[in-house]
């Protein structure tokens, strides 16, 4: 075993190691041991993973594709545990075991009391087990070089997803809302087992290189739904991305994501935004070859992303959870990484995975600090004014805020930026569209991001913050909140030319020439770095930007009244938005009531009636009343057994002297 | 000369008489007894006045055999005939419908 592969071990078991001391152990070893040995094991995976980035985005080390064990052969098919490490998943590590340490950190601050739980119940080693479990995860389908290991992946980061969801186990929100993920992630996990069926189906393999390998052989085969052939690439990539959409919760399999956040805010962070919710994008990146055969499944993937991050931005406005606003403009840039997949801009929908990660992890752990803060208040209308009493909070969330609106300079300027170029350079179906509603969006999501840090920090001070002591949070809270914030400000800066020219992620995305925006973008109008951020400013989403703050700053600040005064002349406007377009209620009267009257009618006339009722008592009673009937019969009387036997005896003799004459 | 078919008569009328005792008998068990002994003497006729007609001897040796055998369950029958009294105290047909369903 060559040293690599040992640090990739070591890289994917450490955190494995730690939850299950953690989990295993947590009352022996006390809240100081679970925090240390976890916070030791997801360390340890950062810094060697740290090495690995090193090792193969600057020393450009060959993709490394390599099995670790061979679980079972079956029917030809390999079905094995192995490592491929290439510029794509040595990026998604790094950026996975750096937040989840930042976060890990970060929980020993707000999990410090609960009112939910008793001091004595180990509710706090629970909670470090998990996220470490979901390190082990995450980096097990990072790491995967075949669809067996990505599906184990994708399931387990659904299942530590659903635990901690439900992590306030005794509020029944909490517990609807995890269900709710977990039925929403089934759907979408659906589609994501048939596509890999149909991959095994054709390729006869679950190996990413066989798979790649084997595209150009099978990529004019067809496939028969029953409704007659269409493409076999189609198909599966279409129904990989309905497991992506699942999983990145894009529209219409969404719903879950803002019920998440149930769960305790680090989780918030690390989960349902840094990592887990881009494994779609990762996914749908990772098979960059197979989906650039399909010019039905890239118009999908796009409409479907611009969609989903120009409406669900649009909810990010009504919303007055701190955290639920923040989920929402997950939702909406989750739809913009989708939407830059669909136009081939792999390259840059990956870059906006990486600074999505650093700057929306550091938005959700300081909203945490906020909420620890306000003794776990989420609602934005008891907070105001509390930039003076926690500065080091407000400063890192102006950063993360002015990443996530896209600030030039900031790294989400360089990401979306580039991913609004790609569309509006794309000539894929419905990118002029496409690029109408992510321009548009970037003004919705400067308004709503900047109404909630305008009300939050600068608004009147409330009843509650002028009654109550608020101070900043702890220093485990406030450090990992500084480092994420340097990332949020700077990653754009190096990333930018590589993913731009394509180099950065050559030996893991490959696209086809016709479809290479990003290279028509580096060619003719990159001219380096800081000349994008110059001309950023004069570009019409920059200013778009521009206005949505300006808008938030005079609709919240300076004419607070005005708000309510919209809503009034607005009132369906605003109650489909609170409605959520009424996804939910849709869910609820189709999904919900439709499979439990479903159920009712196979419970009281399927079984009750038709199997019980009929089949198994009713062949019962029909005997019963045959032998009731028949046994009148038996009378007991020896005279008329007699009678009846010489009688039988007589037609018999009569029959005989018949048949024979 | 008493023909074959006398003989006959004698044995299908003693036949009848035996069969209709068994039906219409509802008090006596002993009666059905009876009449089975008589229904086996009937049978006997037949076999007795074929044998003498066809000069086969063969018949008379059968009835022997029948007349043996009726004897031996004419001892079984009153046996639990007996024992049915003892235990009912009465041997009323009509009242032994034990078997009713």
């Amino acid at each position: 075993m060559s040293t690599l592969h040992t640090v990739l071990t070591i890289i994917l078991i450490a955190p494995l190691i730690g939850s299950i001391i953690a989990g295993l152990f947590g009352r022996q070893i006390g809240r100081k041991g679970a925090h240390s040995v976890t916070i030791a094991g997801v360390a340890i995976s950062t810094v060697l993973s740290a090495w690995v980035f090193w090792l193969f985005i600057i020393q450009g080390h060959e993709p490394y594709n390599a099995p670790l064990y061979t679980w079972m052969v079956s029917d030809g098919i390999k079905f094995e545990i192995g490592y491929l490490v290439d510029s794509l998943s040595a990026t998604m590590m790094l950026v996975v075991t750096f937040v989840s340490l930042m976060v890990h950190i970060y929980t020993i601050g707000y999990m410090d009391h609960d009112a939910d739980y008793p001091h004595d119940n180990p509710y706090y080693q629970r909670f470090f087990s998990y996220i470490s479990l979901f390190t082990f995860s995450m980096l097990a389908l990072v790491l995967a070089n075949n669809f067996m290991q990505l599906f184990f992946g994708w399931e387990a980061v659904g299942l530590v997803s659903y635990l901690l969801i439900g992590f306030y186990m005794k509020r029944e929100s909490a517990i609807q809302a995890n269900l709710k993920a977990f039925l929403v992630n089934r759907v979408g996990d659906f589609g994501f087992v048939l596509g890999i069926a149909v991959i095994v189906l054709y390729f006869g393999t679950v190996d990413y290189a066989e798979f790649f390998a084997g595209l150009e052989q099978h990529r004019n085969d067809t496939i028969d739904f029953g409704w007659g052939p269409v493409s076999m690439i189609t198909a599966a990539t279409l129904l990989l991305f309905v497991g992506a959409m699942g999983k990145s919760a894009q529209m219409p399999l969404h719903v879950w994501l803002p019920e998440s956040m149930e769960g305790p805010t680090p989780i918030s962070a690390l989960i349902h935004a840094a990592t887990m919710v881009t494994a779609g994008i990762f996914m749908v990146a990772r098979f960059s070859p197979a989906y650039e055969l399909s010019e039905v499944a890239l118009s999908v993937v796009l409409l479907v992303g611009a969609i989903t991050a120009f409406m669900m931005g649009l909810l990010g406005l009504v919303q007055n959870d701190i955290k639920r606003v923040v989920a929402y403009s997950t939702l909406s840039q989750l739809g913009y990484m989708t939407a830059a997949l669909g136009v081939s801009a792999y390259a840059a929908g990956m870059f906006h995975v990486i600074t999505h990660a650093f700057f929306k992890a550091l938005l959700f752990l300081a909203a945490g600090s906020v909420i620890i803060a306000m003794h776990h208040d989420q609602d934005i209308r008891n907070m105001g004014g509390l930039k003076k009493y926690m500065p080091i909070t407000y400063w890192t969330m102006l950063i993360g805020a002015l990443a996530l609106i896209g600030f030039p300079g900031f790294s989400g300027f360089f990401s979306k930026d580039s991913i609004i170029m790609a569309t509006a350079e794309s000539e894929q179906f419905g990118a002029g569209f496409a690029h109408l509603l992510l321009v548009a969006g970037v003004f919705v999501t400067a308004l709503y991001t900047f109404r909630m840090f305008f009300i939050v920090f600068h608004g009147p001070e409330s009843e509650y913050v002028r009654t109550h002591e608020i101070h900043e949070s702890p220093r485990v809270v406030t450090i990992p909140l500084i480092l994420l914030s340097i990332p949020a400000v700077l990653v754009g800066w190096p990333l930018i030319e590589g993913v731009l020219s394509g180099s950065y992620f050559a030996d893991s995305i490959r696209v086809l020439p016709e479809h290479d925006v990003l290279r028509e973008i580096y060619e003719h109008d990159y001219h380096g770095a800081f000349n994008m951020v110059l001309h950023g400013l004069m570009s019409v989403p920059v200013w778009l930007s521009f206005a949505g703050v300006a808008t938030a700053w005079f609709l919240y600040l300076k004419r607070p009244d005005l708000p309510a005064k919209i809503q009034q002349a607005c009132m369906p406007c605003y109650r489909v938005l609170v409605a959520g377009y009424g996804f939910d209620r849709f869910n609820e009267i189709v999904f919900v009531n439709g499979s439990r009257r479903l159920g009712e009618f196979f419970w009281k006339v399927i079984d009750q009636t038709l199997i019980d009722g009929w089949l198994v008592n009713g062949t019962a009673n029909t005997v019963a009343a045959a032998a009731r009937n028949w046994r009148q019969m038996q009378t007991g009387y020896l005279y008329h057994y007699a009678f009846a036997m010489i009688f039988g005896l007589l037609i018999l003799l009569l029959w005989a002297v018949w048949a024979i004459k | 000369m008493i023909a074959l078919s006398d003989y006959l008569v004698f044995g299908a009328v003693l036949f009848m008489i035996s069969m209709a005792g068994i039906f219409l008998n509802r008090k006596n068990l002993v009666l059905i007894l009876m009449c089975v002994e008589l229904l086996l003497l009937a049978v006997n006729t037949n076999l007795v006045a074929f044998s003498h007609y066809l000069n086969d001897v063969q018949g008379q040796i059968f009835v022997f055999f029948i007349l043996t055998v009726a004897a031996a369950e004419a001892a079984i029958g009153l046996a639990i005939l007996v024992l049915v009294f003892r235990h009912r105290r009465q041997i009323n047909v009509d009242d032994l419908d034990e078997l009713k369903g």
